[in-house]
């Protein structure tokens, strides 16, 4: 019998040499004279463990990680001989790290062929649309406002509502938007679930088509993400020649047509306005709001603009009703959320959940704690824009509400761990800095605000009159945030305050002897 | 894959470039378009390409100017024949990117944002590659590297200046 083994296709997984594993798989096999075949999948999302390399038995397939190129032979030994080996991992089904999760929306993440039309159908794939073209728009509007889903690009606005407000405006064209700017740090989940099922956005994507009266949508990726590019594209041409675009979508009498575009290095592009101006071909300047994008959005027609990681929950939604989805969750937090775990730790990765998990749980207990075995000081969650949380915080529900009311977000779900040789004058003088380099410049309170928030932390770092430049900051911090035109000017004060709340110490005026000590 | 830093590219041609921005023009909103394929080509934008594609849009060529340099994708001239580019963003700097960024441009004797007196590399810094549980991270010549230490970038630096 043909061995098949499965080799993730993960940009994550490449960048750690996936690609070389895969290769030396063919030798070896060539050499055995033994017939193979290897299956290139997404990630499942266990990053300490890849390139995490599977093989089919007869009991499932079984894991093994992290396999480099020079593990190869003796993997393939213990596979082909259904030996023992240092690096398998059993049934990769059966890993507690994945079989604590509630994959909803990473069902088949890793699992299956991202470029097979026909793997994602065998798998579930397109149930959802089959449900919604026999429902009709009413019927979905109801299904997804019922199933709780909120925006998962951080704001949390109810899905449902945005979607309605689109179908019932009256225009001449309307459009879909996907948001696949993944510009936080911390957070992979979008390039993820793009090289790992991207059909799944193009079902939610036609969806969202079908439900407000769209024919056209677009997915804005950004540049650095190549491998998603090439596998969305991939997926457009086969969803195209397989009839789920273009025409008489799955034999219906609905048109949808998909087209990628790519970004250019622009952090605030993943402001949806901003996207907006960017796929119109312009510099990406942030719109005042109102009109809305729902009203007024690409090229002034009524514009669903999502992001990536809500379209990708719309197909479940659809295919097992809106309850199974809003069983999960808590308070007005329905649903689960794909959580990223980065930076320095121990057992980094994608971990989906439904809301309500605790941060400690998810750094400590499912993270496992610092790569380098240090004591974990700061956490920050929900990207460059988000707070930095002490242990003492620790006991915060993962819920948006939660999160706001001790003065942070969970934005997109990315969790970055520091351990205790972080620096918190550092990190709050980078946000700053980085809110200066990214910054469309739209707004005064972004622009001049974060260039000067650079310089006043660097006093402070310096020594110079600590207290009076503390309160600057402080007052600055303000003025940014509610004198700001869209989240990046606007958010930018969480991490610096929370720095500066939670981390006082840091901050402290350092004695003049000290000072020429250093 | 990773077209755009390819070491070879061709040698500004106006013909060329009429060319490249005749077949994306008829797209809607298609500056950014235009540009990355005349970067894929080129290696860069160059200047006299601008006033082309602000004809071709029915743009000014202030308009063009500014979605040019309001990106930083977009390079007004060539790259060096190796572009290394290292995340500067918290998810590498908490695995310790700080320190391998400082060691990167010691050894090449640059800072990040520029290019070797000899052109054979650029340092760049990138804010994420979405390589976050696997940091540090970088990309040169569009290959994705994960999982940086000291010894992977004496490596790729040695590999850059070969």
């Amino acid at each position: 019998m043909k061995m098949r083994i499965f080799v993730p296709r993960d940009a994550a997984a490449i960048a750690v040499g996936a690609d070389e594993v895969a290769t030396a798989l063919e030798q070896v096999a060539a050499q055995r004279g033994l017939s193979i075949e290897i299956i290139r999948t997404g990630s499942r999302g266990l990053c300490w463990l890849e390139p995490m390399v599977e093989v089919a038995t007869l009991k499932g397939r079984v894991a093994y990680g992290p396999v480099g190129p020079e593990d190869v032979a003796s993997v393939f030994e213990s596979m082909a001989s259904n030996g023992s080996h240092p690096l398998q991992l059993g049934a990769a089904d059966e890993i507690p790290w994945l079989k604590r999760q509630t994959r909803l929306t990473f069902a088949r993440c890793g699992v299956i062929d991202p470029r097979s039309l026909d793997d994602y159908r065998t798998h579930g794939g397109y149930k959802g649309l089959a449900r919604a073209l026999s429902l009709g728009s009413d019927a979905i509007l109801n299904e997804v406002t019922a199933s709780g889903l909120r925006g998962r690009g951080g704001a949390g606005f109810p899905t449902g509502i945005k979607w309605k407000t689109v179908a019932q405006a009256k225009a001449d064209r309307k459009f879909i938007v996907c948001n696949a700017d993944e510009g936080d740090s911390g957070t992979f989940a979008d390039r993820m679930i793009m090289e790992g099922d991207p059909f799944l956005v193009i079902e939610g994507m036609t969806t969202a088509g079908i439900t407000v009266g769209a024919t056209k949508g677009y997915i804005y990726i950004r540049s650095e993400y190549p491998h998603a590019v090439e596998a969305m594209n991939a997926a457009i041409a086969a969803a195209k020649r397989g009839g789920y675009l273009g025409d008489n979508i799955g034999g219906s009498s609905y048109s949808f047509d998909l087209e990628v575009r790519v970004g250019a290095g622009a952090y605030v592009c993943g402001e949806e306005t901003s996207l907006l101006e960017s796929l119109e071909g312009r510099r990406g300047l942030v719109r005042a709001k109102p009109p809305l994008p729902a009203h007024y959005g690409l090229f002034g027609k009524p514009t669903v603009i999502n992001n990536v990681l809500s379209f990708a929950a719309i197909p479940f939604i659809l295919a097992e009703g809106a309850k199974a989805y809003a069983d999960f969750g808590m308070g007005r937090s329905r649903g689960t959320m794909p959580i990223q775990l980065a930076g320095n730790i121990r057992q980094g990765g994608l971990f989906e959940t439904a809301f309500g998990v605790t941060l400690g749980e998810l750094v400590d207990d499912i993270g496992g704690g610092t790569a380098t075995g240090r004591p974990i000081r700061a956490v920050q969650v929900g990207g460059p824009l988000g707070a930095y949380f002490p242990r003492a915080l620790f006991d915060t529900p993962f819920d948006y509400e939660a999160f706001a009311a001790r003065d942070g977000l969970i934005g997109h779900g990315g969790i970055v761990v520091f351990d205790d040789s972080v620096d918190m004058r550092k990190q709050a003088r980078f946000a700053m800095e980085f809110c200066a380099i990214e910054s469309c410049g739209k707004c005064t309170p972004c622009r001049i605000g974060s260039t000067r928030g650079v310089e006043t932390i660097e006093k402070i770092i310096n020594g110079e009159r600590v207290g009076e430049n503390l309160a600057l900051v402080e007052d600055l911090c303000n003025t940014m945030k509610f004198g700001s035109l869209c989240a990046l000017g606007g958010f930018t004060p969480y991490p610096v305050l929370s720095a500066l709340k939670h981390f006082r110490e840091d901050f402290a005026p350092v004695p003049t002897t000290l000072q020429a000590a250093e | 894959m990773t077209a755009v830093y390819e070491p070879r590219y061709e040698r500004w041609d106006e013909t060329r470039g009429a060319e490249i921005i005749a077949e994306h023009s008829k797209q809607e909103g298609a500056t950014l378009v235009i540009l990355h394929a005349l970067q894929a080509a080129f290696g860069y934008v160059p200047e006299a390409a601008v006033p082309m594609v602000a004809q071709a849009l029915n743009l000014s060529r202030a308009e063009v100017h500014g979605v040019f340099t309001f990106y930083h994708d977009f390079r007004h001239k060539p790259a060096g024949r190796h572009v290394l580019k290292l995340c500067r963003a918290e998810a590498c700097q908490a695995a310790g990117g700080d320190a391998l960024a400082a060691r990167a441009e010691a050894k090449l004797g640059v800072s990040l944002g520029s290019t070797t007196a000899d052109d054979r590399v650029t340092l760049e810094p990138i804010y994420c590659l979405g390589l976050c549980a696997t940091a540090p991270s970088a990309m040169f010549d569009g290959r994705l590297i994960g999982r940086l230490d000291e010894r992977r970038i004496d490596a790729l630096v040695a590999e850059a200046q070969r």
